[in-house]
C-alpha cells in the first residue's frame, strides 16, 4: 500500500466576525489570508493550490468564482495555480479543509491553502433571511415557510418533550459561548449573557428565541496546510490533522430517520475516531456547529459524548474552559458568529490557538486534542476533524 | 423563488397531494421522488403517483415569528412536521387553530389555501396547508 503523506495545518488566521460594513468579501478574504501566509512562515508562491470556501456570495453578494477572486486579489493570480471554491452550505468551511487534506494526503500537492469568506450584511435582515432558506430544500420546506430556525425549533419542541429537557439547557449552550467569547477578541459578541436574559430574549420560532439562534457575520478565515515532508523540509511547525470524516443525509429535514439525531455526524464522528484510533475521553476541547442551541446538545450525542437524551449530564458536568469537556472554547457560532461559508475553518483558526497554547484568557489547560464538528443546514452533511497530537 | 416555469412544474403535486409509491417495495414518499432510496436500481420507472388522504399527525410544531418576506404578513404563523397517515412526513403549516390547542401527535387534515405571495405584483401561490381535525 502507498504511504500517504500525513497533514500539518502551518498556518491560520481570521478576520473579525461582526457586522463588517466597512469591508468587503474580497478585502475579509484577502486579510485572513494574510494572516495565515504569514503565521505560516512561507511566500505565497509556495502555495500550490486554494480552495476557496464560500456558500450565499452568489446571492447575497451576487459574486461567485470565489476561488479566482480570492487568488487575484492575494496577487498570486499569476502564479496560475488552481484556485476553485468549495460549497457545503454551512458546512463548506470543513469541506474545503477536508479537499484540501485529501489533496495533500494523495502526493498530489504539498501546500495547499483554504480561503474562507462570507459576506451577510450587504443585505437587510428579512432579505437575509430569504436567502437563508436556501440551504434548506427549497422546493418543500422554503416555500412553506421554514426558516432554518424553523426548523432547529422542530427538532428543539420534539426533543424537549420526548426528553424531558427544560429550556435552560438548551441555553446554557448560549450562555457557555458568551462566556468564551468575551474572551475572544475576533467573536461577534464579546457580552456574557445571564439565563434570565436568554430566556426573555425576543421569540424567533418557539420554542428557540433569539439567544438560541446564531447571528447573521460576516467574517473570513484562512488555513495553509501542508504534508509532513514540506513541514520538515522547511523546518515548520504545525498542528497535525489526525483524521477527517464527512457523511451526508437526506438534504430536508422531513425526510431523515430522526429529527433530533444527526445521522451524518453520528457516522463522521465514528470514522473520525476510528481513523484517529482515539476514544472520546482523548479530546481535550471540542468546537460543535451550535447554529442553533438545540445542535450543541444533539451534537454532543450525535459525536458519542453523550447518550441520546442525555446531553444535558453533559452540560451539568461542565461545559466550560475548566470543565472536564469544555464545548466552543472560541465561543461557538452563537456568539463568535456565523459567517456560513467560512465558520468552519474558524473552528480550526481556534483549534490552532489553543494547541499551540495561544488562546490567551481562553485557553484551554492541556488543549492536545481538539474535535471540530461542521455541519450543513439541518444536517444534510456533517465533517468532523480531529487535530493535533498525543 | 417563484418563477413562473417552476411555479407550474411544481403545482400538482402540492394542490392535490400526490406521493409516489415504490412499485417494488410499496413505500409512499412524499414530497414525490423518482428513485426510491430503499430499492434503488429496482425502482426505476416503478414509482407510481398516489393521491393521500390529507389526513396524519403533528409530530412537532413551531410558531415563526421571524418570517421570510413571503410570509411577512402571515406572521406569527405555524410550521409543522405532519407524519401523514400513509407514512411520509411533510412539512407544512397549520391554519386557523388556536395555539394553545396545538400538541404533538393531535390530529390534522389537510385543506387548500394560498401559500406566499412574492411581493408587490408577484405570483401569489398555493398549495396544501392543515387544520385540527
Amino acid at each position: 500500500m502507498l504511504l500517504s503523506e500525513d497533514v500539518y495545518i502551518i498556518g491560520a488566521g481570521e478576520t473579525k466576525f461582526g457586522e463588517l460594513w466597512e469591508r468587503s468579501l474580497r478585502e475579509l478574504a484577502v486579510e485572513a489570508g494574510l494572516r495565515a501566509i504569514e503565521s505560516a512562515g512561507i511566500y505565497s508562491k509556495d502555495v500550490q493550490l486554494l480552495y476557496g470556501s464560500n456558500s450565499l456570495g452568489g446571492t447575497i453578494n451576487s459574486q461567485n468564482d470565489i476561488g479566482s477572486l480570492i487568488a487575484d486579489f492575494s496577487g498570486i493570480a499569476s502564479n496560475h495555480i488552481p484556485a476553485i471554491r468549495i460549497e457545503a452550505s454551512s458546512a463548506s468551511g470543513a469541506a474545503a479543509v477536508r479537499e484540501a487534506y485529501l489533496g495533500i494526503r494523495s502526493g498530489e500537492y504539498d501546500c495547499v491553502m483554504v480561503g474562507a469568506v462570507e459576506k451577510m450584511t450587504d443585505l437587510y435582515g428579512t432579505e437575509m433571511l430569504d436567502h437563508m432558506g436556501t440551504m434548506l430544500d427549497r422546493e418543500w420546506e422554503a416555500f412553506f415557510g421554514g426558516t432554518p430556525a424553523a426548523m432547529a425549533a422542530l427538532s428543539a419542541r420534539k426533543y424537549m418533550l420526548d426528553f424531558n429537557v427544560p429550556k435552560e439547557k438548551l441555553l446554557s449552550m448560549s450562555v457557555n459561548d458568551h462566556n468564551n467569547a468575551s474572551m475572544n477578541p475576533d467573536a461577534q459578541y464579546r457580552n456574557k449573557i445571564t439565563m434570565e436574559a436568554a430566556m426573555e430574549s425576543t421569540m424567533v420560532a418557539e420554542p428557540l428565541n433569539m439567544m438560541d439562534c446564531s447571528p447573521m457575520s460576516d467574517g473570513a478565515a484562512a488555513l495553509v496546510l501542508c504534508s509532513g515532508s514540506f513541514l520538515r523540509k522547511r523546518k515548520l511547525e504545525g498542528v497535525k490533522i489526525l483524521s477527517s470524516a464527512i457523511s451526508q443525509d437526506f438534504l430536508a429535514l422531513h425526510s431523515r430517520r430522526s429529527i433530533y439525531t444527526m445521522d451524518s455526524t453520528v457516522l463522521a464522528a465514528r470514522t473520525a475516531f476510528e481513523r484517529a484510533g482515539l476514544k472520546q475521553k482523548d479530546i481535550s476541547f471540542a468546537e460543535v456547529h451550535d447554529s442553533y442551541s438545540i445542535y450543541g446538545l444533539t451534537a454532543l450525542e450525535d459525536l458519542g459524548f453523550a447518550e441520546k437524551g442525555k446531553a444535558r449530564e453533559v452540560i451539568d458536568a461542565g461545559i466550560g474552559l475548566g470543565g472536564p469537556l469544555p464545548i466552543n472554547p472560541s465561543g461557538g457560532l452563537k456568539a463568535k458568529g456565523n459567517p456560513i461559508g467560512a465558520v468552519g475553518v474558524g473552528q480550526f483558526v481556534e483549534a490552532v490557538s489553543q494547541i499551540s497554547g495561544k488562546a490567551g484568557q481562553r485557553q484551554v489547560k492541556d488543549a492536545r486534542v481538539g474535535l471540530l464538528q461542521n455541519v450543513a443546514g439541518t444536517g444534510s452533511t456533517s465533517i468532523v476533524h480531529i487535530v493535533g497530537g498525543a | 423563488m417563484g418563477k413562473l416555469s417552476a411555479v407550474w412544474r411544481e403545482t400538482s403535486h402540492r394542490y392535490r397531494l400526490v406521493a409516489h409509491q415504490c412499485g417494488n417495495c410499496k413505500k409512499m414518499y412524499f414530497p414525490p421522488r423518482d428513485i426510491c432510496p430503499d430499492c434503488h436500481r429496482e425502482s426505476i420507472g416503478k414509482m407510481m403517483e398516489k393521491e393521500l388522504s390529507g389526513k396524519g399527525k403533528i409530530e412537532s410544531f413551531t410558531i415563526v415569528h421571524d418570517a421570510p418576506s413571503a410570509f411577512a404578513r402571515q406572521r406569527p404563523y405555524v410550521l409543522a412536521l405532519i407524519r401523514l397517515d400513509e407514512g411520509p412526513v411533510l412539512t407544512a403549516q397549520i391554519v386557523d387553530s388556536d395555539f394553545s390547542e396545538l400538541e404533538a401527535g393531535r390530529k390534522v387534515r389537510a385543506v387548500f389555501r394560498k401559500i406566499r405571495e412574492d411581493g408587490k405584483g408577484g405570483i401569489i401561490q398555493y398549495g396544501y396547508k392543515f387544520v385540527l381535525e
